[in-house]
């Protein structure tokens, strides 16, 4: 399949007061139509900020962005416009996202008023109340405000205003994990059905291992603004080769009596992201760490077809020497 | 000492049919509505349920926090080793807690006080409850940091020095300092990374096997709960709707509020497409309704459920479940 969406060694720096944060660091991947690619990785990680920079609410630092075969990296502000209608965002608290001026069917209707999609005002509303239909809102919530509406159905009013606009790329941010379970559930099954219904590509980022490998066909699993593995999600689960991503996974509390009772318990906790030194940047939590880790920065190798990872010691620590 | 078996223990608290509203003007907010349970030393109980369950109302009324008003226990007792909690002044309730009872907060990064260094905040609580020095405070102070996995030299940080799990590790310093019989755990890893959130878990159950302390974890990570605890029971809407042991909780679960909630959560081992999810939303404790409080979202639904509230029905020992399914 034809990709959508191509990032080539991607950076994003943030300047403080200590130096250059490396938010995002060399990340690459690529996603097709259709699919969705989970970023998972912990608080601080970076992964919001690749969201971020990936739908242009942030600048690149360095790196390149593709859209259909084009160069989007640096788009002018009329590139931007009609970039835009392609590219959208769902974001993490449905709480602070939506203007508490504006009642649902405003906030969902507003896309289509900047980007004049609709003849005449009958034609207006009949989308809205199409979009409303898709996401699961009642229509008597149309002249409803964001505080009257519980957590869940605002975040169908985040899902419906992305998705205003037929993009082909929506970037979640988290959508879930301001929800509690069985409303968590209702959102990953209508993210899944509309990715069905209208073939968008989504980046899901999320820090809960359970929900990624639900709504994902890929994972990149990051570590300080850098990718250490990224392969197809069922198959990463089933193995996988970076030690923070074995530590990682080994980590989720199951809801089962008697399962993974075998921890791989980190020392440590995150070093800081300020202009780190050419290093993998694990190495300080890793238990497999050598001199060399803590000189050359690991690239990222194709192990297997279609994953990849960036570990120095990859081969010893899974027994793969030939 | 002795990891002791969890059904030898002997009860050392017991919530009878408690009662809590929230009175504002002429509105009654019913969040909890005639609970019951029991935990036994070194046991520990989690209290599961998605938000505006009750639970965190629960465990505010246990340890004499609960805001009142607007708060109000209108029925209940809570017997703290046979002693009724309910209706204590504030004085003997200011040395149970923090000495005998102790809770941790959710977020560590606001329960903890911004202006005065880890280490004195720990000494404080170690000075109102035991009869020592402050240099001996200060050196179970220190001790404690150092069982949490803090160094001792780090006594004089202030809380903005320390990341999220290393201020949760404080905050579990300070509710062990005093050895206490009973801890209430609300949400304790919440805030946290997985990776953080092993190491703190690992932590709570070294700590809680060592001292034979009870513990009421509040969550709503079924996860967390499988891994932690001796008893489940799962709220809802101000009900214990089904409690047990944890092996029949995950293995048997018989209400179904309970099994939706495990069929919500994505399974690593399986392949489905889409989750079966529980339809609509928790009732407003406004406006409960009327017979059992889940029947407007469950499948099972009998013309019983709107009129009746289900009595408690013992399954199988010690598993009870609130619902009319089970004669």
């Amino acid at each position: 399949m034809k990709k959508l969406l191509e990032i080539k060694n991607l950076k994003k720096y943030f300047p403080t007061e200590l130096g250059r944060l490396h938010a995002v660091d060399d990340v690459s991947f690529s996603l097709e139509q259709g699919k969705t690619l989970g970023v998972v990785g912990e608080s601080g990680c970076g992964k919001s900020t690749l969201a971020r920079v990936v739908v242009h609410l942030l600048e690149a630092t360095g790196g390149q962005i593709f859209f259909e075969g084009k160069n989007v990296t640096n788009p002018n502000k009329s590139q931007m416009h009609t970039l835009r209608q392609n590219m959208q965002m769902v974001f993490q608290d449905p709480y602070a996202s939506l203007n508490p001026r504006m009642s649902v069917s405003e906030i969902i209707g507003e896309p289509l008023k900047i980007y004049h999609i609709n003849r005449n005002r009958k034609e207006y509303n009949t989308r809205v109340d199409e979009i409303m239909d898709t996401v699961g809102l009642a229509s008597r919530l149309a002249n409803s405000y964001p505080h009257e509406l519980d957590g869940g159905r605002r975040q169908r009013v985040g899902i419906g205003r992305a998705l205003a606009l037929k993009p082909k790329f929506i970037a979640c941010d988290e959508p879930v994990s301001a929800l509690d379970v069985s409303i968590q559930a209702q959102i990953l099954n209508l993210l899944k059905r509309l990715q069905k219904d209208f073939q968008v590509a989504y980046i899901f980022i999320t820090h809960d291992l359970s929900v990624v490998r639900h709504i994902s066909n890929d994972i990149a699993v990051m570590y300080m603004g850098t990718l250490v593995e990224k392969s197809d999600s069922k198959e990463l689960f089933r193995s996988n080769f970076h030690p923070y991503t074995k530590a990682l996974l080994s980590a989720i509390p199951r809801p089962k009596i008697g399962a993974n009772k075998e921890r791989i318990l980190l020392r440590g906790e995150i070093t800081s992201p300020i202009e780190p030194s050419e290093m993998c940047r694990f190495a300080p939590r890793c238990g497999y760490a050598t001199e060399k880790c803590f000189k050359e920065k690991p690239l990222l190798e194709e192990l297997l077809p279609n994953h990849f990872v960036a570990c120095h010691h990859v081969r010893e620590v899974n027994n793969l020497l030939d | 000492m002795e990891i002791r078996d969890i059904c030898e223990g002997t009860n050392l608290l017991e919530v009878k049919g408690l009662e809590v509203h929230y009175i504002v003007d002429k509105d009654v907010s019913r969040a909890v509505n005639g609970i019951s349970f029991v935990i036994n030393e070194g046991e520990t109980l989690g209290l599961v349920g998605e938000t505006g369950a009750g639970k965190t109302t629960t465990a505010l009324a246990l340890i004499g926090l609960l805001p009142m008003p607007p708060g109000k226990i209108v029925q209940g007792e809570i017997l703290y080793k046979g002693t009724n909690l309910v209706g204590q002044n504030e004085r003997y309730m200011r040395k149970k807690r923090g000495g005998d009872i102790t809770m941790i907060f959710q977020d560590p990064m606001t329960s903890l006080n911004p202006l005065i260094s880890v280490g004195n905040q720990i000494m404080e609580v170690v000075l109102l409850h035991e009869n020592l020095s402050k240099l001996e405070a200060t050196k179970r102070a220190k001790m404690m940091l150092e069982t949490v996995g803090i160094p001792g030299d780090r006594y004089n940080d202030f809380p903005y020095q320390f990341s999220g799990g290393m201020k949760q590790r404080v905050m579990i310093a300070m509710a062990l300092a005093c050895d206490p019989r009973f801890l209430i755990a609300d949400e304790p890893t919440t805030a946290l990374d997985v990776t953080i959130q092993a190491q703190v878990l690992k932590l709570m159950n070294n700590l809680k096997k060592e001292r034979n302390t009870a513990v009421l974890l509040i969550t709503h990570d079924l996860g967390v709960v499988a891994e932690v605890c001796n008893r489940v029971a799962v709220m809802y809407a101000g009900h214990i709707v089904e409690n047990g042991p944890v092996e029949q909780i995950f293995n048997d679960m018989r209400h179904p509020y309970t099994q939706g909630l495990f069929f919500a959560i994505p399974d690593l081992d399986s392949e489905s497409e889409f989750l079966k999810s529980l339809e609509g939303l928790m009732p407003d404790p406004m406006h409960l309704p009327e017979g059992c409080p889940f029947h407007p979202r469950c499948s099972h639904c009998m013309e019983k459920c709107k009129t009746e509230v289900p009595p408690n029905l013992e399954v199988t020992p010690g598993h009870l479940v609130k619902c009319h399914l089970y004669p």
